[in-house]
């Protein structure tokens, strides 16, 4: 099965490269575009796992909206690039040794690595034929994780409610169309037909508001 | 009575169930009413509370366990649970003049507060890290937008962004944490990682030590302190009395668990953690407080250094430990909010005050009230026989009896430099020229002060309620 | 080698040659659909529309083709070069790659894979990528602002589409586009296709198709006048043409889902002889025309909404009602007893 190692490679490290250039590349806007993919990508990765719903997802639900609203609003960021980058270089050395600590430790780690057969048991465990993973997934998100999906959306709730909270405001100088207001409008509502003497203008005392 | 769902039973989370539907009906009709019901909103949430806290003490007695083992009540939940519900409640009661005003008639603030409250909850209960991610982000995602809803106020929303970015980073750190241990052990459940974690395995460890940071960050303890003074004094005054009161039960409630439950095989490795995160919060706490002008920020020095105190009795790791770590939440969240409660009366011509010079002469102006505040201070420092004294005395005798000597020693010195900047409040009450008089204390406010006023004097005198009811609820997590 | 010839090369050549063959009858189709587009348009109007190139101007797409492929690309001097050929690039190749998972007929499929109706739904909401980032690379004040509503618009009408997927998926019980046409075939014929029972989110599909894809009424992104020509302002040329393409071949995409979703797909709408023996791609072919025609007519008839009024009809009229159909759709099926296994 030569195909499915070429097309790991490819994904992979198209991943890697568009990984490493959402954080090297100068301009944010590359960068998003670099992880958006990244993303397709990932998912490419997923499809060769089998895994295709989540494939699916992550392109639907990453690519096809977080990364779009993520894209809308860097778009719109009037940042100075340069002045971004002058602590770069300040910070540069304190960020290396973090990094490095990072890494001896998950060098460490890694090399203390014993996989617990519980995690290798489920890692191998046959992927069940007769469902396809669509089906598996839903066989047991809303049965026995139940819990988890109900909290995750108590979680979005919050979320949902706190972006509504902190940003929406009512100004009242903004002119809002109300469209049912807009669709019961008829003539007798919206004028009045008057008659108006020759060389007299309007006489009457709102005579003003008329005018404007 | 049996009610399931896909053949969980859902008796034990009743209380959680209530909470989520009732926060949910709140956040209707306050969506269908608009801002003018922001008042009877919260009034229906404070009683709405009531009835979940009820709920959760009538659940039938001894340990419950549902949705495969994710979620436990025993009495350790309870007790915290009630607690936390308590906290909040009187939060949501200490709001109200908050957000009485015309600029800031946000009813979401309520459900906000429920909702992070039943993050709390779920917290207190999580049976697994799964869960307890999940409950962790339900409560602090809710903290954050109510950090920043003080919208037109600068600070406000600095505070709500800070605590956002820094949350974020801690919860990164605790997933880290977590995903590490779960490929160590093989499972998430608090019960099998406590089966399979005899060894201080270095990959184990490593994730333990990326948790406990996660947790610490929740907990405000030092090294991940630094968003508190910060956020405490940019958010609005209720907020951080919300805060400093019953997120930190949730975080102590799910430290105490998690350590106890899931890693009792190898408690060497977490006790050097938590002796170091306590020491250092202690000492932080004590000496950074002492040249602070706001008393917000004091406060948050003062949390700082609470939770310090707090876990040395985690650090002892036994069932008297936990016992002292439990009176000392309840004790600490009393004071707290009775605290707040004066801070939130601090105002001079309805604009509220919040330097520690402002409190000059209080005794003179509003004695009453420089009286129950001289008194919450002397609790906080520890001075018998109020009920700050009892809360240190527990944890301190349990760090003993496991041999933390030094532990002790360094706290009970902490405790005495705390009281230096504690007592020097006192002092500028009772000994300086008043800086004018006070605006009238509102009625809640006054309640609030009260019963927590007389609960912190007369602990003493019948602390065996809370003392053997902490026993109950340290036993059930053995 | 024998081995890798029969099971890695000849597949190989077989997917690519299919591809290819598809993507061949696709483009020229495209550019009788072109043609189709503005005669339409032309009859509403009581014009002729292209007579000139050909008879009866059949040719006249070719033409234009010529036409755009030979003149100079010319490129902004500010503007981000590499974004700037990319999008059309993507704009283009996003579209056509749909195409590979929709069934012409039982087994016409390149990929027949169990996700397709994701698949589809995952490249279309890829599509606003091509606007976005001819809209911002353009370094040109119309371009940016059509990206901007592009990416509103999109990302708002993908959510209801989303949702009439759903209530379809509902009903199937697969996310296989075979399947789905496979559970609309009864003996009722073209009483038993999804559009009756889910008529209210065919409509909103249909709506919601012309919003996604940028159709007028809903052609705010392109608004030619408010913004020029939007996003392809700063186009010419080749890059100019495979907008072109890739916005008609979306819209034939769409047709094709509508077609697929709630009118049968290949299945004859009479179930009986003579009807039967026409092949199950002429059916096709001729759904997605009727699908395309309405969709044509719309733009020669609707005057182009406003951005709010755009907005307020994605989110406050359809997401609700969308909503509340997946969640009677789901009741009825459950408690009705007709779930699918």
């Amino acid at each position: 099965m030569i195909l499915p190692a070429l097309f790991f490679y490819l994904f992979a490290s198209i991943c890697v490269a568009s990984a490493v250039m959402v954080i090297a590349s100068r301009n944010p806007v590359h960068s998003v575009l670099f992880l958006i993919l990244a993303f397709v990508n990932a998912s490419g990765l997923f499809v060769l796992m089998g895994a295709e719903f989540l494939a699916m997802l992550l392109i639907v639900v990453y690519v096809g909206a977080v990364a779009v609203l993520f894209l809308f609003v860097i778009m719109m960021l009037d940042v100075d690039f340069t002045q971004l980058r002058e602590g770069f270089i300040q910070y540069l050395p304190f960020g290396l040794v973090i990094g490095a600590i990072f890494l001896a430790e998950l060098l460490l780690v890694a090399g203390g690595w014993v996989m617990n057969p519980n995690v290798t048991k489920s890692i191998t465990a046959a992927i069940p034929t007769n469902v396809s993973n669509t089906e598996a997934l839903g066989l047991v998100l809303y049965t026995k994780y139940i819990h988890y999906f109900q909290l995750a959306g108590m979680v979005l709730l919050v979320a949902m409610i706190g972006a509504i909270v902190l940003t929406l405001r009512h100004k009242v100088k903004v002119r809002r169309q109300d469209i049912n207001v807009q669709n019961a409008r008829n003539p007798e509502l919206a004028m009045e037909v008057r008659k108006v003497a020759t060389g007299q203008g309007l006489q009457d005392a709102d005579a003003g508001s008329w005018v404007k | 009575m049996t009610i399931t769902t896909a053949g969980y039973s859902l008796l034990p989370v009743l209380p959680e169930l209530m909470l989520a539907v009732g926060a949910m009906v709140l956040l209707m009709i306050g969506a269908f009413n608009g801002p003018k019901v922001t008042g009877l909103v919260t009034t229906l949430a404070v009683c709405l509370l009531v009835v979940v806290g009820a709920a959760e003490i009538m659940l039938p007695a001894g340990k419950h366990v549902t949705f495969g083992g994710s979620f436990i009540v025993d009495d350790y939940a309870r007790f915290l649970k009630v607690l936390a519900i308590i906290a909040s409640a009187v939060t949501l009661i200490l709001s109200r003049e908050f957000l009485a005003d015309q600029s800031r008639r946000i009813f979401e603030y309520a459900i906000l507060v429920l909702l992070s409250t039943l993050g709390m909850m779920v917290l207190i209960s999580a049976g697994d890290l799964i869960m307890l991610y999940l409950g962790l982000e339900l409560m602090s995602l809710a903290l954050y937008v109510v950090a920043a809803s003080n919208r037109d106020n600068a600070k406000s929303t600095e505070a709500g962004l800070k605590y956002f970015v820094l949350g974020a980073l801690s919860s990164g750190m605790l997933l880290y944490g977590a995903s590490m241990i779960y490929g160590f052990t093989g499972t998430v459940s608090f019960a099998g990682i406590a089966a399979e974690a005899k060894t201080g395995n270095i990959g184990l460890v490593f994730g333990l030590v990326f948790l406990l940071a996660g947790l610490c960050f929740k907990v405000s303890a030092v090294p991940f302190h630094m968003w508190t003074p910060d956020v405490y004094e940019g958010a609005p005054t209720p907020v951080t009395a919300f805060f400093a009161s019953a997120p930190k039960v949730a975080a102590l409630a799910v430290f105490t668990r998690v350590t106890l439950t899931a890693f009792p095989g190898i408690v060497v490795q977490w006790q050097q953690v938590v002796v170091f995160v306590s020491l250092a919060s202690m000492v932080l706490g004590s000496f950074a407080a002492i040249g602070q002008t706001n008393i917000k920020r004091l406060m948050a020095y003062s949390s700082i250094g609470h939770m310090g105190f707090a876990l040395v009795g985690l650090a002892a790791g036994t069932q008297e430990g936990a016992q002292g770590v439990l009176v000392y939440i309840a004790i600490y969240v009393a004071m707290t909010l009775g605290t707040f409660a004066i801070i939130l009366t601090m105002k001079r011509n309805g604009q509220p005050v919040e330097t520690i010079k402002d409190f000059a002469g209080l005794s003179r102006t509003n004695p009453i009230i420089a009286f129950f505040f001289a008194m919450f201070l002397f609790s906080l420092a520890g001075v018998p026989p109020l009920a700050g004294f009892f809360g240190k005395f527990y944890v301190f005798m349990a760090a003993i009896k496991s041999g933390l000597f030094v532990l002790a020693v360094v706290g009970v010195l902490a405790s005495v430099v705390g009281a230096f900047y504690y007592l020097s409040i006192v002092k500028l009450m009772y000994f300086d020229e008043p800086v004018g008089k006070l605006d009238p204390m509102r009625v809640e406010l006054r309640t609030v002060l009260a019963v927590a006023g007389l609960f912190n004097v007369l602990f003493f005198v019948y602390p065996a309620p809370l003392v053997s009811a902490a026993a109950f609820a340290a036993k059930s997590l053995f | 080698m024998a081995e890798f010839w029969t099971s890695t090369l000849w597949p190989l050549i077989i997917m690519v040659a299919q591809s290819l063959l598809v993507l061949v009858v696709l483009l020229i189709a495209i550019a009788y659909i072109l043609l189709a587009d503005r005669k339409i348009w032309a009859a509403v109007q009581i014009r002729r529309g292209p007579n000139v190139v050909g008879p009866f101007g059949l040719l006249q797409s070719f033409a234009d083709l010529l036409k755009f492929v030979l003149k100079e690309p010319v490129v902004p001097s500010s503007s981000n070069k590499g974004v700037f050929l990319l999008a059309p690039l993507v704009s283009c190749v996003l579209a056509l790659a749909a195409w590979a998972v929709i069934p012409m007929d039982l087994g016409w499929v390149i990929s027949d894979i169990n996700v397709g109706v994701l698949y589809i739904f995952a490249i279309s909401s890829l599509s606003v990528y091509g606007i976005i980032m001819a809209g911002w690379s353009s370094n040109s004040k119309y371009p940016f602002l059509s990206a901007l509503r592009a990416a509103a618009q999109m990302v708002s009408y993908e959510v209801s589409i989303g949702f009439v997927i759903i209530t379809v998926l509902l009903c199937v019980g697969s996310l296989n586009l075979t399947a789905i046409v496979a559970a609309q075939d009864s003996k009722w014929g073209i009483l038993g296709w999804y559009w009756i029972p889910l008529f209210p989110m065919f409509v909103i599909f249909y709506v919601s198709a012309l919003a996604e894809t940028n159709r007028p009424p809903f052609d705010l992104v392109e608004a030619e006048s408010e913004l020029v020509a939007g996003f392809m302002t700063e186009y010419g040329s080749t890059p100019y043409l495979l907008f072109m393409l890739g916005e008609y071949v979306a819209i034939v995409t769409m047709c094709a889902l509508a077609t697929i979703l709630f009118l049968g797909g290949w299945l004859s709408p009479i179930p009986f002889a003579p009807f039967t023996w026409v092949p199950g791609i002429i059916w096709f072919a001729i759904k997605v025309m009727f699908m395309f025609f309405l969709i044509a007519m719309a733009k020669a008839i609707v005057p182009r909404y406003r951005y709010d009024q755009l907005m307020r009809l994605g989110w406050k009229v359809f997401l609700p009602l969308s909503l509340a159909y997946v969640i009677i759709v789901a009741a009825v099926l459950q408690f009705g007893g007709l779930a699918p296994k």
